[in-house]
């Protein structure tokens, strides 16, 4: 039964994903305005920013789950299932975060014509956090699959949550922006079609993220029970 | 002392051990015996809190009213004997130190060599230190993994000692049934 | 406090173990130096101060790395934790002493470093000392657990640098804007960095030597 209604989620999430991701296309496309300045590949900006804060929102996620290992000490199957869940949502942090850099490196390419720029602090600092996951997942693979495991991995997904916040102060201390600012304390300096439109992409990805979620998430438990079952037969 | 109901460990989908049950009362004297890879040092680990399970209940005494003596003697070679077990001593909370380590260093027959680097004690002689250091807070539980491994013959004397001593719970593991089982009156062979 | 008396044991049961194997601070002394020489024949002629700022933070926070990868090795190789594990002291005690240990090695290993590198370069002010040792709390607090954690699967060694030099980033940029003298903010920033990392260590360390 359970597993039932969590395909019918999976599919209803599913389905939402792919109509706001149209969406999101067509409008990026067709009706947001052309940026006086940077001209049609302005448009990247609709891809590269709700990537890169979806892959925030996976590395959220990811320590909230870790946050569940670490207080489930009594309950081994509640360390399973969190450790796998937090490893998820890691997992997919980091591919969006790849999509973020390459997004960032394209648009960097088209606005300033350098495919890389190191005095591009937020470009530099997301390669940090992708390096720090990226080491993540070299921590669960050099230790045996258990409670320990579960245990570090939890904890260096809380550091990494930590490591956001810190690398963003890191940013502004250091004076270079190339990176246009958006979004100011004043507000998004957008036009309304903009913001309409950069919102719907933001929720395509948060959906999207949420969909590949729940996908992973499923045909990691068909795994383990999978295994399970060959070793009761063995 | 120890109550176990369908005790089971697995690490990762590797399984080691399954629906082991256990009741030892207080001052009982468990034998745990098995070829390699049944799983006797993961069932002592779990014994001694240093594993958790993945399956089953387990009851056993706070962690710091055990203690451990695995494969190796747990001291620090650079160390001398008496810095080492001045160390645990600190640690365990334990109550005029000196006195208590000066007497279980004389007991194992180490007392003349307190002040000399472990590194330079053959393996029975760290095994002994090994001893002391379990002794050392007077555990309610003891958890011995193959202790006679190293040991000389004098050392073995000494641990036949501490196997008599039924005012604690012994649990040992042991290749050797003949000589540590004399003793045990409980009995678990794993397979 | 018992919990004091705890790390102070600790603390110097590292120091004890240091002063007889003599493997760790030499190495760290020696590579330090060495380091800072081959700066000087790799930087062209005309090098600015700044550059020569950066590549002082690059030895120190690669010596603490050679510091940090021998500071749980008594532990890993004689099972040791085990036994510490199961005292009844608080587990953090055992961060705490071994990151006071380290914090000890590489302030002794940069009381050489910083003479030399004035010597061989430029000298340096009062700014960059303080945000040195500020540096070293948060790269001590955070490698040791991190120590711990690399020292627990089988990569051993070969993984602490991955896990530590993303995090030592933000240090190193607080480290070279204070010792640029770009201004007090950067001294600030260490002082933050220390403070968060160091309390997260310190609450999660019992979780890292926890039963498996």
């Amino acid at each position: 039964m359970g597993l039932i209604r969590a395909q019918n989620r999976t599919t209803a999430v599913a389905t939402l994903a792919v109509l706001l991701l149209g969406s999101a296309l067509g409008l990026i496309f067709f009706y947001a305005p052309t940026d006086a300045d940077q001209g049609f590949s302005q448009r990247i900006f609709y891809f590269h920013v709700p990537i890169a804060l979806t892959s925030y929102v996976c590395f959220a996620w990811g320590a909230w789950k870790a946050l569940g290992v670490l207080r489930a000490t009594e309950d081994p199957e509640r360390v399973e299932r969190n450790d796998l869940e937090s490893y998820v949502a890691v997992h997919l942090g980091v591919v969006f975060g790849a999509l973020t850099l390459i997004t960032g490196s394209i648009w960097a390419r088209a606005s300033w014509g350098v495919w890389w720029s190191w005095g591009e602090d937020q470009l530099v600092l997301f390669l940090v956090l992708f390096l720090f996951y990226c080491a993540y997942f070299m921590l669960r693979f050099s230790v045996a699959p258990g409670r320990q495991r579960a245990n570090m991995s939890a904890v260096y997904a809380l550091f990494g949550v930590v490591l956001i916040p810190v690398s963003f102060l890191a940013i502004r201390l250091s004076k270079k922006f190339i990176h246009p600012v958006v979004f100011t304390s004043h507000g998004p300096q957008m036009a309304t079609s903009q913001l309409a439109t950069f919102c719907v992409a933001l929720a395509a990805m948060l959906l999207l993220f949420a969909t590949l979620y729940h996908v992973e998430l499923a045909g990691k438990r068909v795994d383990i029970r999978l295994r399970e079952l060959r070793e009761l037969l063995t | 002392m120890i109550r176990a109901r369908g005790l089971g460990k697995r690490f990762g989908e590797r399984r080691v051990l399954q629906g082991v049950d256990l009741d030892v009362p207080a001052g009982g004297f468990l034998l745990v015996t098995g070829p390699n890879g049944s799983g006797k040092t993961t069932l002592l680990r779990l014994l001694a809190r240093l594993a958790a399970p993945s399956a089953g209940e387990l009851e056993l005494p706070e962690r710091h009213r055990l203690g451990y003596l695995g494969h190796d003697p747990l001291v620090y070679r650079e160390l001398t004997p008496l810095e080492n077990l001045t160390l645990f001593a600190r640690l365990y909370r334990i109550p005029e130190q000196g006195e208590r380590v000066g007497m279980l260093l004389e007991r194992f027959g180490l007392w003349d060599v307190r002040h000399e680097r472990v590194a330079s004690f053959s393996r029975g002689m760290q095994q002994r230190l090994g001893l002391c250091r379990v002794l050392l807070h007077e555990p309610e539980l003891l958890v011995l993994d193959e202790p006679t491994n190293a040991l000389d013959a004098d050392g073995l004397a000494l641990l036949d000692g501490v196997l008599a001593d039924d005012r604690r719970t012994r649990v040992v593991a042991t290749h050797d049934p003949e000589r540590v089982g004399r003793l045990a009156t409980q009995r678990l062979a794993l397979a | 406090m018992s919990y004091l008396a705890d790390v102070a044991a600790l603390a110097r049961k590292d120091l004890l173990l240091e002063l007889r194997a003599k493997e760790t601070l030499p190495s760290m002394l020696l590579f330090v130096v060495a380091a800072l020489a081959i700066f000087h024949f790799a930087l062209p002629a005309g090098t600015s101060h700044a550059a020569a700022l950066g590549l002082l933070w690059s030895a120190l926070v690669f010596t603490a790395l050679l510091g940090l990868t021998r500071a749980f090795v008594p532990e890993r190789e004689q099972g040791l934790l085990d036994a510490l594990v199961l005292a009844p002291c608080d587990r953090s005690a055992i961060w705490l002493g071994k990151a006071i240990a380290v914090f000890a090695f590489l302030a002794a290993a940069e009381v050489v470093a910083l003479p030399a590198f004035a010597a061989f370069f430029s000298s340096i002010d009062g700014s960059t000392v303080a945000a040195v040792a500020l540096a070293d709390v948060g790269i001590c607090t955070v490698g040791t657990l991190l120590g711990a954690m690399a020292v627990a699967g089988h990569a051993r060694e070969l993984l602490l640098p991955l896990l530590f030099l993303p995090l030592a980033i933000p240090i190193v940029v607080g480290g070279v804007g204070a010792s640029a003298g770009a201004g007090p903010r950067y001294l600030l920033f260490l002082v933050l960095y220390d403070a968060v990392f160091s309390l997260l260590a310190w609450g999660s360390f019992e979780y890292v030597v926890a039963e498996e």
